[in-house]
């Protein structure tokens, strides 16, 4: 499984980059959307993957007594899925406000950093 | 925004119950899986819910404040709960404090409970923030 | 000492606030503090001349071996009496030159820390000071020959000195981290009780090479001598006090101060030979072709540095002592002959020699300044000048190879800077005095008192030369690591080759200085080699450079996005890919790998359905409903391996990101196509391999053992520390805490942000423009 798993990362990776390689400006976002997916899967996937143990202290106990997931990555890409919704928003309203601005889709239009060349 | 009469109603009773849900989930989340993030995003879900049955004036109405004014209310307990232990006692910056005695459903009390009130309410007012404001000017 | 280094750094910050009251008759007050500082190294004379020295260190980055180190020996106190005596009189000269300038008190603010940083530079006892204070004297020099900072030539001078001595900056800093490699210290003192270890080291030559470098760029010498005459067109007190007395001398200074560390190789004494001898030969013909007093006088001092590097590069007892002394001899006249310059050309507003004569009807004292210099520099008894040719032959004399061919080198060079100390001290103040200078005044005391206490000077350590030979000559020879017990300084030596060299020389001199006169037709001449010199390399070198790096940054920075992000991610792959490739061995082993089952197949082929369908899909409806599925997909996964908390967010984020995209959708732009099919396989290929890329690695770092510490530790206390069983929510509240509150801070940012943006009137006058394009 593990190999389906890092193979599907792949494909997130290179679809994402895929997508913020094109012209358009909603597509660059959507790229940057599961590029964010690919990386918080990889960061999930390299703290090693374990099935059916949470990292929840069961019951009675007070410590763990089996094997259980690394907590660790998970609190990592809680925070990261979060967060990249406030970037994603952010972006999606830059987007939008450039949009209405300069009245193009075309990122190769958007070229100049100065405001007169 | 054309709506149901199906949604409309079941908008009204469903707001109450996932709020109480989402506290739910807030409260658990230090012995169960949940917490103030997915908390927080459960409620703003529940309002961004209402909002599309009943449109976003009611909805705004209904929360009397805007929700921005949550963040800064949110980030303050958040904060305050880490700087406890610096006040009361002289322990470092975000020691956790413990009630002796547990409560009864929520186990034992702490200051680690008010830092994830804290971030619950912080991620409900961004959320209904940018939410409101992109629906509003949309 | 180091209130002693501060005082001037802290009158400058003082002149930033109290500038205005120093423009006026006060700023005369300013000079106290040189004098100040002069009076208190002088107290030094005594202990130091018995052979003490004094050391001073404070604290500064222990763990790195770097200290505010400070050391006293009789080469730092020749220095610091020079830079804070002269110091005194330049201070006292420009109350009066630049008198009533608008910018006098910022002047006297750069001339302060420039005095600060020199004294700090000649005083450090760790590489790693001396490297900071050798910079600030840069610095501080580059603002002074910028002082008349609306005139171009100004700028452009001030530039190329900044860049060549900051360069030797450069190289300094390099060679100090060599020395450290060698040596485990950055105290000077120290290493210079290591010189086996330095010498025989492997990193030995290339040490050298970065200190020349230090001190070739800082001391003009060739090829890197050109910055110095554009530095001249900085005011003249600067020319006398940073250009010619001190700070070019700082080079000869870090020469000396590394004489017994690195010396006595021969790698050192032939490079520093060859290019003190070419340097003095080079710039003393130069003196024949200039008209400009200043001109000459800088040419003068090129030689005179290029004297100063062949001496220390002779590597003998006699060549220090002769170096040691014409530090001081070329300090009293050349300042002299500076500032000479400077009244002549506050006066009259001509630097043209051709054009000058006879002033002595007008300018008296200067007149006598300036012979009395003159005669110095030409080495005339009975002045301390001829005492410092005396010596210089006579350790050229008796050095062991190719004495012959030095000698030749070095009295033709004395002969040429007779003849430019004669033409820049005498030609003004004799003959018939021109109808155009008539009207020329009387300039006040303040300006021609120092330069006739320099001149006056000269002739008193001439005539008795005991006054400077333990006080400052010896201390200097021993601190270069020679015995100085020997040393006797005498005006008469005896009548020997030394004396019959001196005869010909000052005949030579003089025959030149009365059958070459200066001319422009002469100085055309010489321009015509200004093609090939040093300095239009060095422009068209920098031309060269400009152009690459505009075709570079137009190559890169293009401003399409996306060729940026091919060209980081192309680099990524070349990069990693070369490591990845290059060393590991592609082994997985399949048995420890979990066994797949039939959700796991499902939710993969939904994830990668719902990718491609985002992807492909030709309506932005469609491509937000794909998301959504991979979202979801991507929850499945979570719940898989034992991440309830990741799935409950990201199920919620899911959400969210849709119920998002559906509000603002018609409000984007609409889903064009806009690449054509070219690019698009292009960068299909460019990501597929970026995608590989990452598949291997993360398949490779599969197979390397993992760390688990941290997660055991968290897991162990959870319950026990923080009172949770919720081991992820326990980090994230308890644990990492801090964390998560400046996660949540970032959160509000976002929302702050997106608010801001939406709610932003745009001004109706910037929707216009962009319309109309």
């Amino acid at each position: 499984m593990e190999i389906l798993l890092a193979i599907m990362i792949g494909i997130l990776y290179a679809t994402g980059i895929y997508m913020m390689l094109r012209r358009s400006l909603v597509k660059l976002i959507i790229g940057i959307i599961l590029l964010g997916n690919g990386a918080n899967l990889l960061i999930f996937f390299l703290g090693r993957i374990t099935k059916g143990a949470p990292p929840i202290i069961p019951g009675d106990a007070k410590v763990f007594s089996e094997a259980f997931a690394d907590p660790v990555p998970q609190a990592l890409i809680l925070t990261a899925i979060v967060i990249s919704f406030g970037l994603q928003s952010f972006a999606i309203v830059l987007v939008k406000r450039a949009h209405t601005v300069v009245r193009t889709d075309d990122l190769d239009e958007m070229n100049a950093t100065d405001e007169d060349s | 925004m054309r709506t149901t009469i199906i949604l409309k109603t079941a908008s009204n009773y469903l707001l109450p119950v996932l709020l109480v849900f989402s506290v739910f989930i807030l409260l658990r989340g230090h012995y169960l899986p949940g917490g103030g993030f997915v908390g927080g995003l459960i409620a703003a879900i529940a309002f961004i819910l209402h909002a599309f049955a009943n449109g976003l004036p009611n909805t705004k109405e209904l929360l009397v404040i805007h929700p921005g004014f949550l963040i800064p209310l949110g980030l303050s307990i958040s904060f305050l709960s880490g700087l406890a232990p610096v006040l009361f006692t002289d322990l470092p910056f975000m020691t956790g404090l413990w009630s002796h005695d547990p409560v009864a459903i929520l186990g034992s009390v702490g200051s680690a409970l008010f830092f994830d009130i804290g971030v619950y309410l912080v991620v409900v007012g961004v959320t209904l923030t940018i939410i409101f404001t992109i629906s509003e000017s949309a | 000492m180091l209130t002693a280094i501060l005082t001037g750094f802290l009158f400058s910050i003082f002149l930033v606030f109290a500038g205005k009251f120093f423009k006026g008759k006060l700023s005369l007050l300013a000079s106290i503090i040189p004098l100040g500082l002069f009076l208190y190294f002088t107290q030094f004379i005594l202990p130091v001349s018995n052979g003490e020295v004094f050391l001073k260190t404070y604290q500064w980055i222990p763990s790195f071996g770097v200290d505010l180190g400070f050391k006293l020996d009789g080469l730092s106190l020749l220095f610091s009496l020079l830079i804070t005596g002269i110091g005194f009189l330049v201070f006292f000269y420009t109350s009066s030159y630049l008198k009533g300038h608008e910018y006098l008190d910022r002047f006297y603010g750069y001339l302060a820390s420039f005095m600060g940083a020199m004294l700090g530079l000649v005083l450090s006892d760790n590489m790693i000071t001396l490297f900071v204070f050798w910079e600030l004297t840069s610095i501080s020099s580059f603002f002074l020959i910028g002082f008349n900072n609306t005139n171009p030539a100004s700028r452009k001078s001030a530039l190329t000195a900044l860049g060549i001595t900051g360069i030797g900056g450069l190289f300094l800093l390099a060679g100090a981290l060599l020395l450290n490699t060698m040596t485990g210290t950055y105290s000077i003192s120290e290493m210079l009780s290591m010189q086996d270890a330095i010498t025989g080291h492997e990193f030995y030559f290339l040490a050298v090479l970065f200190i020349f470098g230090a001190a070739f760029t800082k001391s003009a010498q060739f090829p890197f001598h050109f910055w110095l005459p554009g530095a001249m067109k900085a005011p003249t007190p600067v020319s006398t006090y940073l250009h010619s007395a001190t700070m070019v001398k700082a080079g000869v200074y870090l020469l000396m101060r590394f004489t017994p560390v690195l010396g006595g190789e021969d790698l050192w004494n032939i490079s520093l030979i060859a290019v003190g001898g070419v340097t003095m030969l080079y710039s003393a013909i130069h003196t024949l072709f200039r008209t400009d007093l200043k001109g000459i006088l800088a040419y003068s001092t090129i030689s005179a540095l290029g004297i100063l590097v062949f001496l220390t590069g002779l590597g003998t007892q006699e060549a220090f002592l002769a170096a040691a002394v014409f530090i001081i001899v070329h300090a009293l006249y050349k300042a002299t002959l500076f500032l000479v310059t400077g009244i002549i050309d506050h006066q009259t507003h001509t630097r043209d020699v051709t054009r000058l004569a006879g002033l002595n009807k007008i300018m008296l004292p200067v007149g006598i300044a300036g012979i009395l210099a003159a005669i110095s520099s030409a080495g005339i008894p009975p002045t301390i000048g001829f005492l410092g040719k005396e010596l210089t032959y006579e350790a050229t004399l008796h050095s062991e190879m190719l004495a012959i061919i030095l000698i030749i080198a070095i009295v033709i060079t004395k002969i040429l800077l007779l003849y430019a100390g004669f033409v820049a001290g005498i030609k003004p103040f004799t003959g018939k005095l021109p109808q155009e200078h008539e009207n020329v005044k009387k300039p006040g005391f303040i300006l021609w008192f120092p330069p006739v206490l320099l001149a006056i000077l000269g002739i008193v350590f001439g005539v008795a030369p005991f006054i400077i030979e333990s006080s400052l000559v010896k201390p200097v020879v021993e601190a270069m690591g020679a015995d100085a017990s020997e040393i006797h300084l005498a005006l008469w030596h005896g009548f020997n080759l030394v004396f019959i060299l001196s005869l010909i020389t000052i005949a030579t001199g003089i025959a030149l200085y009365f059958f070459v006169k200066p001319s422009a037709k002469l100085e055309s001449k010489a321009a015509r080699f200004d093609n090939i010199s040093p300095e239009s390399l060095l422009v068209r070198f920098n031309k060269v450079f400009i152009d690459i790096s505009y075709f570079w940054t137009g190559f890169f920075q293009n401003g399409y996005l996306r060729n940026y992000i091919s060209i980081i991610i192309l680099f990524l792959v070349v990069l990693v890919g070369y490591i990845l490739f290059g060393n590991t061995n592609f082994v997985i082993d399949y048995h420890s790998l979990s066994r797949l089952t039939i959700y796991e197949i499902g939710t993969t082929l939904i994830l990668i359905g719902g990718i491609f369908y985002t992807v492909f899909t030709q309506s932005r409806l469609s491509a937000v409903v794909g998301m959504g599925v991979v979202g979801l997909a991507i929850c499945l996964i979570f719940v898989i391996y034992s991440a309830p908390d990741l799935a409950m967010t990201q199920f919620s984020i899911d959400t969210l990101t849709v119920i998002l995209f559906v509000l603002v959708l018609y409000k984007l732009p609409k889903y064009l196509k806009l690449s054509d099919y070219k690019t698009r396989v292009r960068d299909g290929i460019l990501s597929s391999i970026f995608g590989i890329l990452i598949t291997t690695l993360a398949l490779e770092v599969l197979a390397e053992p993992v760390n688990k510490n941290v997660s055991e530790f968290y897991a162990q206390n959870a319950y026990l520390e923080a009172h949770g069983k919720n081991v992820v929510n326990v980090i994230l509240v308890d644990f990492r805490g801090a964390d998560t509150l400046i996660e949540i801070s970032v959160l509000s940012i976002a929302a702050v942000g997106v608010f801001g943006l939406m709610k932003l009137r745009l001004k109706m006058a910037d929707r216009k423009r962009y319309q109309d394009k």
